[in-house]
């Protein structure tokens, strides 16, 4: 299953470089629902064959949260928000693309100087869960629109969960469900902000909500 | 009794959603913080056994952090009939202007009850993974009464504070794996990630993944804290939120990100690191009071003033922590303090807002003539805010310096007395104006028939300052005083097991 693991984790990769080089809203979406699908399947490749009843309830719920539930409000909110494009991003994309490559070297570099030696995890988790985290803070730190700015945090919160499964952390389940109800709650309520944010201002654009400047 | 403290709000939340009638949803309201108040006093009295394996339970720093979001809720909760059916007296005035719809009361009274559900389980949960899970239900509970005003101002600043805490806080959940991986790598599991499990193998942790993980803790709660420079989202959400949410948000909310520091700082102590979350805590807080005390100078805006007194002050009980020994206890007591004080530095906020309708501290003058009491508040706010004695804050001020001079932190306790002189200077020359001020005489004959102009309201129907209005902050000033010049001898037991609890002592 190693082989599995790994093909799923560059997988995981290249939703995160195609997270930072789309500017399309629908496309971007797509990439963080494929993203929570991946990262569903992680735990069940990485604990193979030795997979409890109660992993697999959790990588299911978290399959359909991540990859359906959220990407759908996401949509929605898109949808309403009437955005299609992230227009002018604080970083353009194909500087977010080459600065996602630097990420991945930081990350590899982090990753390598980590003590971990005597935890048998898969070589590649560590880096992509700190790949994945740094990616997700770039999104949130250098788009505009509210949408990719949820993206982003999303994106954040994968990178901690694989990290979380790199170390197979037995979690309590409620700690796990509270977790996942969180992130549920949190983008539900940020989409309706985005919702609302649109009506007022006409855009979702972040940096126009100037009207609290210092 | 640790189910029935956790299942009072939630049951009366679900409630106020439903209820239909507005009356009896205020009554519910303070019903229901009367019972949360009552309760944590029977479990100060006698404390009850852990549940669900000890990871709900109360310590000396629970009981102490628990008392605190009781009273000052109690309070506010008070303020709050008043202010809702005030809020929907002027919405049903058919000639005032309409600057803003406010958002539904149902929603607002049962989003406020799962604000207090929310802290309650930050204060009692001993497990970490379970504190992360409330402090995010924190945020998530109180984004909508930020926005209770529905002005496009209030929702940006609820959307930065949504925003920012959950990305920050997003960082907590990574010093909690973090925490978990120090034990692994000594292959300690399977063992629990609670508060008392991790405290008695202290010392058989990683000490690198456990430093890392407090750096992720601190950065992580910080934020929600508002510890400067993490502290962005504060000013404007305490600034646009409903003053009676402000003084819940800085009383009572920045308290329990604090403690779930103070967690983390015992945990290290307890391994050996304290050296370690002992300087970054000072850091932070000398940062904190510095950012403040720039911040505070010709603040133009009373409610952002007040906010960024909260990050000075929050710097302050991080820098006491990280002082240790009286510096500890001090800190403990501080918080206590500023969160009455903040509050009904808050409430009095309130009270100028809706006579004045304007948040600018040069519009908003001649407090004394036109509300006397609210005028008072502000002046006792402002003495014991900026620790004068014989109010509360001035006794923790100094512990905290004294803390400081025992350790012969010179160069720390000269920053932090310059910070306090400045912000001192900074709060008196805005407050006293706006006090005893002349309220600006509009020349300009447009402006002469606004409202604002004080004094001058023809026909006010209700009294400026209602039983609701004045008597609230009148308690949290009355309490303050009463800290100042004696703190209680049980109050001190406590004040005492809850700085060696947290290793602060």
């Amino acid at each position: 299953m190693a082989e599995w693991l790994d093909a799923i984790l560059v997988l995981v990769i290249l939703t995160n470089l195609w997270l930072l080089g789309s500017s399309r809203l629908r496309a971007c979406i797509q990439a963080a629902a494929l993203q929570g699908i991946l990262l569903g399947l992680i735990p069940l490749l990485a604990t193979w064959p030795a997979i409890t009843a109660r992993l697999a309830g959790v990588a299911a719920a978290s399959i359909v949260v991540k990859a359906i539930v959220l990407p759908a409000m996401l949509r929605r909110a898109a949808r309403e928000a009437n955005v299609v494009y992230e227009v002018q991003p604080l970083v353009g994309f194909t500087t977010s693309l080459l600065l996602g490559i630097v990420l991945w070297g930081l990350a590899t570099h982090i990753a390598g100087r980590l003590p971990v030696a005597m935890l048998h995890v898969a070589p590649l988790l560590i880096p992509v869960a700190i790949f994945t985290i740094l990616c997700g803070f770039l999104v949130i730190a250098s788009r505009n629109t509210a949408v990719m700015q949820v993206i982003g945090y999303l994106a954040l919160e994968n990178g901690i969960y694989i990290f979380g499964w790199a170390f197979a952390i037995e979690d309590p389940l409620l700690v796990e469900m509270g977790v996942l109800l969180d992130v549920f709650v949190a983008v539900f309520v940020m989409g309706i902000m985005i919702y609302r944010l649109s009506r007022e201002f006409d855009t979702i654009e972040t940096d126009e909500f100037t009207s609290l400047k210092e | 009794m640790l189910w029935i403290l956790l299942a009072v709000p939630v049951v009366s939340a679900m409630l106020a959603f439903a209820l239909p009638w507005n009356w009896p949803r205020r009554g519910l309201l303070v019903a229901s913080s009367g019972a949360h108040l009552g309760l944590a006093a029977a479990a100060i009295g006698r404390t009850p056994a852990p549940v669900l394996d000890g990871w709900i339970a109360l310590d000396g720093t629970s009981l102490l952090f628990l008392a605190i979001t009781s009273v000052v809720f109690f309070v506010v909760s008070i303020y709050a009939v008043g202010y809702l059916a005030h809020q929907v007296r002027v919405a049903e005035d058919p000639g005032r202007e309409v600057p803003f719809v406010d958002y539904p009361e149902a929603v607002f009274t049962g989003c406020l009850l799962l604000f207090l559900a929310a802290m309650t389980l930050v204060i009692v949960s001993h497990h970490w993974g379970l504190m992360w899970v409330a402090v995010e239900a924190t945020t998530l509970a109180s984004a909508p009464l930020i926005y209770f005003h529905r002005h496009p101002r209030s929702l940006v600043a609820t959307w930065k504070y949504l925003v920012i805490c959950s990305v920050g806080i997003a960082l907590a959940l990574l010093g909690y794996f973090f925490l978990a991986v120090s034990a692994e790598v000594r292959e300690l599991s399977p063992i629990h990630l609670t508060i008392a499990d991790l405290e008695n193998h202290a010392r058989q942790l990683d000490p690198a993944w456990l430093k890392a993980a407090f750096l992720l803790l601190l950065v992580g709660y910080g934020t929600k804290m508002g510890l400067a420079p993490l502290h962005t989202w504060l000013p404007d959400a305490h600034s646009e939120a409903p003053s009676m949410v402000s003084a819940l948000l800085s009383g009572v909310l920045l308290n329990c990100a604090f403690l779930a520091i103070l967690r983390g700082h015992s945990l290290l102590a307890k391994a050996g690191l304290g050296d370690f979350s002992r300087e970054l805590l000072v850091l932070f807080g000398l940062v904190s009071m510095v950012f403040a005390a720039v911040f505070v100078i010709r603040q133009a805006d009373y409610k952002r003033l007040l906010a960024y007194s909260s990050v000075e002050h929050m710097g302050i009980l991080s820098l006491g922590a990280g002082i240790g020994g009286i510096a500890g206890f001090g800190s403990m007591l501080h918080a206590v303090n500023h969160s009455l004080t903040k509050a009904m530095l808050f409430l009095a906020a309130g009270n100028t807002l809706h006579y004045f309708h304007t948040k600018s501290t040069l519009e908003a003058r001649g407090l004394a003539r036109a509300l006397p009491v609210t005028a008072l508040v502000w002046i006792a706010g402002l003495l014991a805010i900026t620790g004068f004695p014989p109010f509360g804050p001035f006794v923790s001020e100094l512990m905290i310096l004294k803390g400081m001079i025992d350790g012969s932190r010179i160069l720390v306790a000269i920053v932090y007395l310059v910070a306090l002189a400045a912000i001192l200077v900074a709060m008196a020359a805005i407050v006293i104006p706006m006090v005893y001020g002349k309220p600006p005489r509009s020349e300009s004959p447009a402006e002469a028939s606004e409202p604002p102009a004080a004094g001058a309201r023809p026909g006010a129907r209700s009294p400026a300052e209602p039983l609701w209005s004045a008597v609230p902050p009148l308690l949290l000033a009355a309490a303050v005083l009463v800290l100042g010049v004696y703190v209680p001898q049980p109050l001190s037991d406590f004040l005492h097991r809850a700085a060696i609890a947290v290793g602060a002592e």
